[in-house]
């Protein structure tokens, strides 16, 4: 008999429901760790004094007033996006196509401001977002519907349907090209500004900001308050219990996706409308991806997701100016976001475990 | 000090404790087997029976506390470490691999030389088989296999591993009675030859026809161990629930009964294209509980959910008679579409967290399930679920922190009580249980007795399916008897006896009895 006999150092111990404030404190404990950890890091590879490259990336990603406004602004699209997918995965619908939802909602909302530009304006504010729109949930609910009625798989779906919207933009653009020859599209409607998201004031990052905003509250109270957010959660924890509860599965699961697809057009359409004015293959720029992330990490709860949204996008700037200013290529960077998820990741586990260590003194204690 | 461990116990426990968050599942349990002996552990629902033997398989680590297996204080860290010590646990939810076959299941995971001796192993399992007098083809498929078959797999394949203590958790909550008369001889056996056995159970008839001693659990306490010999019944349910219950259930006669559902002729096919159901019919009526006996999967969970809009059914037609004596035929309606037409239906189905309720919700949100629609235009209505979920944990005594806490974490009988509770506060017209007090406690299943009764005074038509043939014959006003898919008779359940029912159960052509 090879038995232990020995007491295992520790073991885990499940926590009960926690407190909030343990949840912040060990958050913002592994924020702190994950800082050291890179500032030894940054000095064990370039020697470099670690507060130095700190500064940098603060500096790159809100150091001045108009790059606060642009790290914001592409904070609040990356937030758009994770909305578009958010909705799916609290139903379980493991929707991957994000990108391509995002980039027909872009194409959709460029071909208006290409063949309206002599429309009245309102009639341009409006038919811009509503193409947009359309257009991404039609690209959500194709998926949906297959998934509804033939059980395939969405997964593959989504992401396949992501590389026929991108050859239906490199389509558009043989017919768009500007200047001819470019194969690019180049500034929309650049004379007249027609369909372009209007500014607020002279500040034209604000309106795409308060239009997330927005979005983000209506999400909310849609998924906490709603019979249809209801729907969604029961139909994402048992379709089965769906089924018993009389909820039509099918038309949730195509409803949800026709939101999702919704929700990705809106960024689509501000991304095209509102910050490239153009329309090109790498719109989206895998931001359809990062924003599971952003989903996910944000635990699918729309407040949480946009701390999530904006530290990545802050990440992602910094890193550009700390490869500039230090000569560092952006995987310097990388490795630094890395190392900041893997703390952020791993802290779930202290928030929701605990580690009780052997308690040697206790034999003779009790006697 | 401790007290010395006496020599010829196999097992000690002594002041074990174990707590989940708040919840405390054992604590200061003192527990001793002895060698060569069948140990009944009984007690309520939650009283920490399992969680209990799940140290000693090493799945949970106690919090404090001591063990001991033949004199020598152990610690148990993994199921490995139990193995080493020769502790088997047999879990109520089989761990085997569906496409191997039993021989292949049974030595899975142990070292041995890198070519298979098949021939050798099968021959060591065979003399394993005789010795002990288990029935097993060795070259079966698990999936294959009926229940019982898959458990004499699982013992097996402890007992293949050198396990000389053997825990079985609920064996024969999945058996039919013969297969239950099997499994005892052999356990008899397996004593007999020195292996000292442990059974988690509630069942008190087995406990009496079994155990040597039975050690008795209550709330995560130990109450106490007796010799069976000097057990009643009585005694044994006083030391469970700590006070004296009757057990008589109440039944007040039918008034003015009117056909509610009349189901004729339905046919229900399952994926393998085996008729589940076959042809088919009864009636049953407003003001009655009408009980539907059957050994486990005879077509019960079927027949329950074609009426609900659950199942497809491959012909025969259902029909629902409302209050103003109009047909509504439900044969080809979904859940969705009944309710639509305004029927309601109340359903405790089998599967509790996997169909009546969401299991990561809360009590609040799982009242929503049935009464979410009610809320004002696009919103769903809280307050109401809010107030029927502190209702229902006040009323059945639904043991949980607090009512947003998922209740796929609290142990079976809230979870039961939460599914009954909301389906009963619905006043349907008709309401259908299944098991309605599997894994509850006595005190409780009266309760849920009660109610049930209740909704027949009401005027509901009460449909019930069961297991324990003493309760539906106490409870019910008719038993419907299932076998194997089929109708096997519909009798009055004051006048039958349980040997006509059991027959029934058993029975392979359909006998009219007249109710």
């Amino acid at each position: 008999m090879n038995a232990a006999v020995k007491e295992p150092l520790f073991h885990v111990v499940k926590r009960d429901r926690s407190g909030w404030a343990r949840g912040v404190l060990v958050r913002v404990a592994a924020i702190v760790l994950a800082l050291i950890v890179s500032a030894v890091v940054i000095v064990l590879l370039t020697g470099m004094n670690p507060l130095h490259v700190y500064a940098a990336l603060y500096d790159g990603a809100v150091g001045t007033s108009r790059r606060m406004w642009i790290t914001l602004r592409d904070a609040s699209i990356l937030l758009c996006i994770g909305f578009a997918v958010m909705p799916a995965f609290r139903m379980r619908f493991w929707n991957v196509g994000a990108e391509g939802q995002v980039l027909v909602g872009a194409m959709a909302t460029a071909a208006v401001m290409i063949y309206g530009r002599e429309l009245p304006a309102w009639a341009m504010y409006t038919l811009c977002p509503l193409a947009g729109i359309a257009a991404g949930a039609l690209w959500g609910v194709i998926p949906a519907f297959f998934k509804a009625h033939w059980n395939t798989n969405e997964t593959l779906f989504t992401l396949m349907l992501n590389y026929i919207a991108t050859q239906l933009v490199a389509f558009g653009i043989i017919f768009w090209e500007n200047p001819p020859g470019s194969n690019s599209v180049g500034l929309i409607n650049a004379k007249g500004k027609m369909g372009w998201l209007p500014s607020i004031g002279k500040n034209s990052y604000l309106l795409p900001i308060l239009i997330v905003l927005a979005l983000a509250l209506l999400l909310f109270v849609y998924m906490r308050y709603t019979k249809q957010g209801y729907e969604i959660s029961v139909v994402g924890e048992s379709e089965n219990t769906a089924y018993y509860a009389a909820i039509n599965v099918k038309r949730v699961i195509i409803r949800t996706m026709a939101i999702c697809g919704g929700i990705a057009g809106i960024a689509g359409y501000l991304l095209a409308a509102g910050v490239g004015h153009t329309i090109s293959t790498g719109l989206a720029g895998g931001r359809g991806f990062t924003a599971i992330v952003v989903a996910w990490l944000g635990k699918l709860n729309p407040f949480s997701m946009m701390l999530v949204a904006f530290g990545l996008v802050f990440m992602e700037k910094g890193a550009l100016e700390i490869a500039s200013q230090f000569n560092l290529n952006e995987n310097a960077s990388e490795i630094l976001t890395g190392i900041l998820l893997f703390f952020i990741l791993g802290c779930e586990f202290f928030i929701n475990y605990r580690l009780e260590f052997r308690k040697r003194e206790r034999e003779g204690v009790k006697a | 000090m401790h007290n010395q461990p006496t020599t010829n116990a196999m097992i000690e426990m002594r002041g074990i404790t174990k707590h989940f968050g708040q919840v405390v599942a054992n604590e200061n349990v003192d527990l001793t087997v002895y060698r060569g002996e069948i140990l009944s552990v009984l007690g309520e629902n939650g009283s920490g029976k399992t969680s209990l033997m799940n140290m000693l398989a090493g799945i949970y680590f106690p919090d404090a506390g001591h063990i001991y297996v033949e004199g020598r204080e152990v610690v148990i860290r993994s199921p490995r470490d139990a193995f080493d010590l020769g502790i088997g646990m047999i879990h109520q939810h089989f761990k085997l691999v569906d496409v191997l076959t039993a021989a292949e299941n049974i030595i899975l995971g142990l070292p041995g030389r890198q070519v298979l001796d098949m021939k050798g192993v099968k021959a060591d399992i065979r003399s394993l088989l005789d010795k002990y007098g288990f029935e097993l083809d060795l070259d079966a498929k698990i999936y294959e296999m009926s229940v019982s078959q898959k458990q004499t797999v699982e013992i097996v394949k402890m007992l293949y591993r050198g396990a000389h203590i053997l825990i079985l958790d609920e064996p024969t909550a999945v058996l039919t009675p013969q297969e239950t008369d099997r499994l005892f001889q052999v356990l008899r056996n397996m004593r007999a030859q020195g292996h000292s056995i442990i059974i988690i159970t509630h069942k008190l008839n087995e406990v009496l026809s079994l155990s040597d001693r039975v050690a008795v659990l209550r709330k995560g306490h130990y109450v106490g161990t007796v010799n069976t010999c000097d057990a009643t019944e009585m005694s044994l349910t006083e030391m469970m629930v700590g006070e004296k219950v009757t057990l008589d259930i109440e039944r007040p006669d039918p008034v003015n009964p009117v056909m509610k559902l009349h189901m004729q002729d339905v046919t229900v096919v399952n994926k393998e294209g085996r008729e589940v159901l076959s042809h088919a019919s009864f009636k049953a009526y407003t003001g009655e509980i009408l009980g539907i006996a059957g050994i486990a999967g005879s077509g019960q969970k079927e027949l329950l959910e074609s009426i609900a809009g659950l199942q497809k059914i491959v012909s025969g037609q259902i029909e629902y008679i409302n209050r103003k004596g109009h047909i509504k035929e439900l044969t080809k309606m979904s859940a969705e579409k009944i309710r639509e037409i305004g029927i309601r239906l109340a359903f405790v189905p089998e599967d509790r967290l996997g169909m009546g309720l969401v299991a990561s919700m809360g009590m609040t949100d799982n009242m929503m399930l049935r009464s979410y629609r009610q809320g004002r235009g696009l919103f769903s209505h809280r307050k109401a679920p809010h107030d029927l979920a502190e209702r229902i944990k006040s009323e059945l005594g639904v043991v949980t922190p607090s009512i947003e806490w998922p209740v796929g974490r609290m142990s079976g009988g809230n979870v039961q009580k939460v599914l009954v509770g909301r389906e009963i506060a619905s006043s349907p017209q008709v309401l259908m249980v299944a098991y309605p007090v599997r894994g509850l406690d006595i005190n409780s299943s009266y309760q849920i007795y009660h109610l049930l009764n209740e909704q027949k005074k009401n005027g509901s038509c009460v449909i019930c399916v069961g297991e324990d043939l003493d309760v539906l014959l106490a409870l019910c006003d008719r038993i419907l008897v299932l076998a194997d898919g089929r109708v096997t008779g519909v009798v009055d359940a004051r006048t039958v006896t349980k040997e006509q029912v059991g027959l029934l159960m058993t029975s392979h052509e359909s006998k009219e009895v007249q109710a």
